[in-house]
C-alpha cells in the first residue's frame, strides 16, 4: 500500500515551513535514512530523511513551496507493483491534531482601531518578524557603541538557538558575539564583571528557564551593587531571551517570570509583545544604565508586524501603550497575553462590549497612570497574563487599583493567568493550563455584569 | 609545584620591608578596632576579621600595578585598606554612617572603588569568581595590559562556579589571577572536612591553567609568587591560580565560638608563624630599623587607626532621603 509522506514538524513551535529542494526525483528508489528534501523552518534549514523504502511515485509539493503546512502530503511512495495515480487517490490521512490548535491561533489582525502613539503622521512602515525586529536592533546598537557585545549559548556561530542572532558574528566578530559554554552561573557573573569593568553586556539566556541557574548574579550581584556602593557603580547590561511557555516542551521549560523579576527593586523588567515595541525597547535596554530583564516570547518570534521606518526607533522603558480605545473595560496585558486580550477585544466587540487594552510593555516600573486613567473611565478591569496565579502581575495591579482608583470601580478587578500548575506535557493538559480568549471574555461578562 | 620559600631578607631593602610592615600593621590595628567597635555596639550585622591573613594582602599588592582590579568576598577590609582605599570611609561604611564608602548602604561586606579598581565586597560565597574574570574580559577587550585578581576563600573553592569561571578563563586567555586565600576554615568546616583535595593550586589543572602555593604568612614570599602570576597574566598566557596558604586567628565572623579548633593551634601560628612578627624581625635584624623607629611607626598607625573610629562614630547616620536613591541611575 502506498505511503504518504507528510510534512514533518522540526521544531516545538513550527506550523509550516518551505519545501526548499527536493533532493529525490519521481521513479527513484529510496532506502530508510536516505535524504529526501530540504526544508526550511523559521530557524534552520533540516534535512528530512526517508523512514520507509519504496519508489517516489509522485512529488505532491513542488520545490521552493513556502508555507506548506505541516501535516501536509507532500510525496507519495510506493510499494512494488503499485502505480502513483492510484496511489493518489487512496485516502490522505487525517491530519493530526496539530501545533496549530494547541498553541497560538492565528496572529491576531491588527485592526485599524490600534493607537500608533508616539510615530509621527506620514510614518511608513516594514513588516518584520519578532526575531528580526531583535537582531536589528542589537545590530544598531552595536554599531553605535563598540562596548556593546552579545554573549552566550550558541549566538555565534550557531546564530542563536532561536536564530535570533542571525548576521550578528559576521558583521562583528567572535570579539563581540561570543559564544560561550553551557554554564549560566558562569557567564553570568562573567557578564556582570564585564559591566562593572565598563560594558555593556547583552546576555543571551537560550531560554529564561535556564536563568535560574543564574539567579544570584542577576539579583545579587547585577541587580543590587548600585545600591550597596551609594551609586558609584552598577551593571549597565541586558539579559534577554525567550520567556514563558512554548509548546509541548514540559514543566521545565515552559515559565513565565515576569513576577520573579518584577519583585526586585534595582532591575529594569521589559515584556514586549509587537515586534515594533521588541525593537525599539532593546534599544532602549541597551542603552540603559541600569541592569534590563528583556523577555521574549518563542511563540512570538515569528510573527510579523509593522515596524516603523524611523531611524533610531526607540520605545521608552516605563510607558504602556494603547492598542485600542474603548469605553466599558480595560484589558490590561503584556507579552504573548495581549493576543489573548486583543482577540477578546475583537470579539466583545461583535457583542457590543468595547474594551480598551493596554499594553504594558515594561513590568518595572508599571505605567500605573496608564492603567489608572483607564479605569477610571471604563470602572472596570480585567488583566491578562500567562505566569502562575499567585503573587501574579495582575495580583499587583488588583491592589494598586483598589488602592488609588478604589471609588471608581463597579466590579471587582479579575486576574486571568495561567493555572496553578507546573506545565503538562500531553496537548490537552497544556492547553487547559494556558490562558485563553474565552476565559478573559467570560471574565469581562463577569466585569460587566452581562 | 609550591613557590620556593624566599629566604627572608635576602634581596629587600630596608624600605620596602617597612612599607610591608606599616601596611600589614595597619590591617591588623584596623581590624582590631574594628572588632572593639563591635562589641560596642557601634557596628552591626556580620563583620569578618582579617587578622593573621596580612601578608597575602600587601604582598600581592606590592606586585600589581596601577590600572589592575580586584575584588574579594566578604572578608574585605583588608583589601580595601592595601589599595589604598581611606580608612576613615571604611571604617564609616563599617558603622553605617553617610560618610562611609557606600554612604552607609553596604555595610562591612559591601564597598567599591571605581578609582582604586576595588569592585567589592560580595556576600555571597564565591560570587565574586567570575565577576573578576568578567573584570578580566573587560580588561582584554579593551585592549588593556591590566589584569584582576580575584580573592575567595578555600571554602568558595568548592562551589561550581568557580570551575564555570576557570573554564571560561583559560578558554578565552583572560587575565585573571585566581588567588586562593586558603586560611584552613570554611566558618567552622576545616578544609581536610570539606575539600576532597587539599592542594587548591592544582585545581586548574583540569583546565589547563597553571598553579602554585605559597607561605601566605611571609610577605615576601607572597609577592615573588605574585610577580610570577602577574607575569604569566600579562604575557597574555591566560588565567593562574594561585594558592595562598595563611590563616584567621580571630573566628569566621564577630559571632564565631571557635568551637572547631584549638586555642592552642591558633597560639601556635601566633607564635611561630606571625606575618609582621616576621617582617619585624628581618627589620631589627638587618639593621634597617630600630626599636624606637618601630614604636613610631606603631604610634602613628595607631593615630591613623584611632582617626578612623573617631570619624566613623562622629559621622552622622544616611540621610532618611538615602533610602529611595541609587536603585537605579
Amino acid at each position: 500500500m502506498a505511503i504518504q509522506i507528510l510534512m514533518p514538524a522540526l521544531s516545538p513551535t513550527m506550523e509550516e515551513g518551505t519545501l526548499a529542494k527536493w533532493l529525490v526525483k519521481e521513479g527513484d528508489t529510496v532506502e530508510s535514512g536516505q535524504v529526501m528534501a530540504e526544508i526550511e523552518t523559521d530557524k534552520a534549514t533540516m534535512e528530512f530523511e526517508a523512514i520507509d523504502e519504496g519508489v517516489v511515485g509522485k512529488l505532491l509539493v513542488a520545490e521552493g513551496s513556502e508555507n506548506v503546512a505541516v501535516n501536509t502530503p507532500i510525496a507519495v511512495l510506493l510499494e512494488e507493483g503499485e502505480d502513483a495515480d492510484s496511489a493518489i487517490v487512496a485516502p490522505v490521512a487525517a491530519p493530526a491534531e496539530v501545533t496549530t490548535e494547541v498553541a497560538v491561533s492565528a496572529p491576531a489582525e491588527v485592526k485599524t482601531e490600534i493607537v500608533m502613539e508616539d510615530v509621527p503622521e506620514g510614518t511608513t512602515f516594514t513588516p518584520t518578524t519578532v526575531r528580526e525586529a531583535l537582531r536589528d536592533a542589537m545590530a544598531e546598537e552595536m554599531r553605535e557603541n563598540e562596548n556593546v557585545f552579545l554573549m552566550g549559548e550558541e549566538v555565534a556561530e550557531y546564530e542563536g538557538a532561536y536564530k535570533v542572532s542571525q548576521g550578528l558574528l559576521d558583521e562583528f566578530g567572535s570579539k563581540r558575539v561570543i559564544d560561550t559554554p553551557i554554564t549560566e552561573h558562569g557567564f553570568a557573573g562573567i557578564a556582570v564583571g564585564a559591566a562593572f569593568g565598563g560594558l555593556n553586556p547583552i546576555v543571551e539566556f537560550m531560554t529564561f528557564n535556564f536563568a535560574m541557574q543564574a539567579m544570584d548574579q542577576i539579583i545579587n550581584s547585577a541587580a543590587k551593587t548600585l545600591y550597596m556602593s551609594g551609586g558609584q557603580m552598577g551593571a549597565p547590561m541586558v539579559f534577554r531571551g525567550p520567556n514563558g511557555a512554548a509548546s509541548r516542551v514540559g514543566a521545565q521549560h515552559s515559565q513565565c517570570y515576569a513576577a520573579w523579576y518584577a519583585h526586585i527593586p534595582g532591575l529594569k523588567v521589559v515584556m514586549p509583545y509587537s515586534a515594533a515595541d521588541a525593537k525599539g525597547l532593546l534599544k532602549s535596554a541597551i542603552r540603559d544604565p541600569n541592569p534590563v530583564i528583556f523577555l521574549e516570547n518563542e511563540m512570538l518570534y515569528g510573527r510579523t508586524f509593522d515596524v516603523p521606518d524611523i531611524e533610531d526607533f526607540t520605545v521608552p522603558i516605563g510607558k504602556a501603550k494603547v492598542w485600542r480605545e474603548g469605553e466599558d473595560v480595560t484589558l490590561v496585558s503584556f507579552g504573548i497575553g495581549m493576543q489573548y486580550a486583543l482577540e477578546a477585544a475583537d470579539k466583545l466587540a461583535e457583542e457590543g462590549i468595547s474594551a480598551e487594552v493596554i499594553d504594558l510593555r515594561s513590568i518595572r516600573p508599571i505605567d500605573y497612570d496608564t492603567v489608572l486613567d483607564s479605569v477610571k473611565k471604563t470602572n472596570r478591569c480585567v488583566t491578562i497574563e500567562e505566569g502562575f496565579p499567585v503573587a501574579s502581575i495582575g495580583n499587583h495591579l488588583s491592589a494598586v487599583i483598589m488602592e488609588r482608583a478604589f471609588d471608581y470601580l463597579d466590579a471587582p478587578v479579575i486576574n486571568c493567568t495561567g493555572k496553578d500548575v507546573p506545565m503538562p506535557y500531553a496537548a490537552n493538559l497544556e492547553k487547559l493550563s494556558l490562558i485563553t480568549t474565552a476565559e478573559v471574555i467570560d471574565a469581562v461578562k463577569s466585569v460587566t455584569y452581562r | 609545584m609550591a613557590a620556593k620559600k624566599k629566604k627572608a631578607g635576602s634581596n629587600v631593602s630596608g624600605d620596602e620591608l617597612l612599607k610591608y610592615y606599616r601596611e600589614m600593621l595597619l590591617i591588623r590595628r584596623f581590624e582590631e578596632k574594628a572588632g572593639q567597635l563591635y562589641g560596642m555596639g557601634q557596628i552591626g550585622g556580620f563583620c569578618h576579621l582579617y587578622i593573621g591573613q596580612e601578608a597575602v594582602v600587601v604582598g600581592l599588592e606590592a606586585a600589581a600595578k596601577e590600572g589592575d582590579s580586584r575584588l574579594t568576598s566578604y572578608r574585605d577590609h583588608a583589601h580595601m585598606l592595601a589599595c589604598g582605599m581611606d580608612p576613615n570611609g571604611v571604617m564609616a561604611e563599617l558603622t553605617g554612617r553617610r560618610d562611609g564608602l557606600s554612604k552607609g548602604k553596604g555595610g562591612s561586606m559591601h564597598m567599591f572603588s571605581k578609582e582604586k579598581r576595588f569592585y567589592g565586597g560580595h556576600g555571597i560565597v564565591a560570587a565574586q569568581v567570575p565577576i573578576g574574570a568578567g573584570l578580566a574580559l573587560a580588561n582584554q577587550y579593551k585592549g588593556e595590559d591590566t589584569v584582576s585578581f580575584t580573592y575567595f576563600g578555600d571554602g568558595a573553592a568548592n562551589q561550581g562556579q568557580v570551575y564555570e569561571s576557570f573554564n571560561m578563563a583559560a578558554l578565552w586567555k583572560l587575565p585573571v589571577i585566581f588567588v586562593v586565600e586558603n586560611n584552613q576554615y570554611a566558618m567552622g568546616t576545616s578544609l581536610q572536612r570539606a575539600a576532597s583535595t587539599p592542594d587548591f593550586y592544582t585545581r586548574g589543572e583540569a583546565f589547563g591553567i597553571a598553579g602554585a602555593a605559597v607561605d601566605g604568612m611571609d610577605v615576601l614570599a607572597v609577592k615573588t609568587a605574585g610577580e610570577m602570576a602577574v607575569a604569566h597574566c600579562r604575557a597574555g598566557k591566560g588565567p593562574y591560580v594561585l594558592e595562598v596558604k595563611t590563616y584567621r586567628y580571630r573566628g569566621h565572623s564577630m559571632s564565631d565560638p571557635a568551637k572547631y579548633r584549638t586555642r592552642e593551634e591558633v597560639q601556635k601560628v601566633k607564635d611561630n608563624q606571625d606575618p609582621i612578627d616576621m617582617v619585624k624581625e628581618m627589620l631589627t635584624q638587618g639593621k634597617h630599623a630600630s626599636a624606637e623607629d618601630l614604636k613610631a611607626i606603631d604610634k602613628e598607625i595607631k593615630k591613623i587607626v584611632q582617626a578612623s573610629a573617631d570619624f566613623a562614630v562622629a559621622s552622622p547616620e544616611p540621610d532618611v532621603s538615602e533610602l529611595y536613591t541609587d536603585i537605579l541611575v
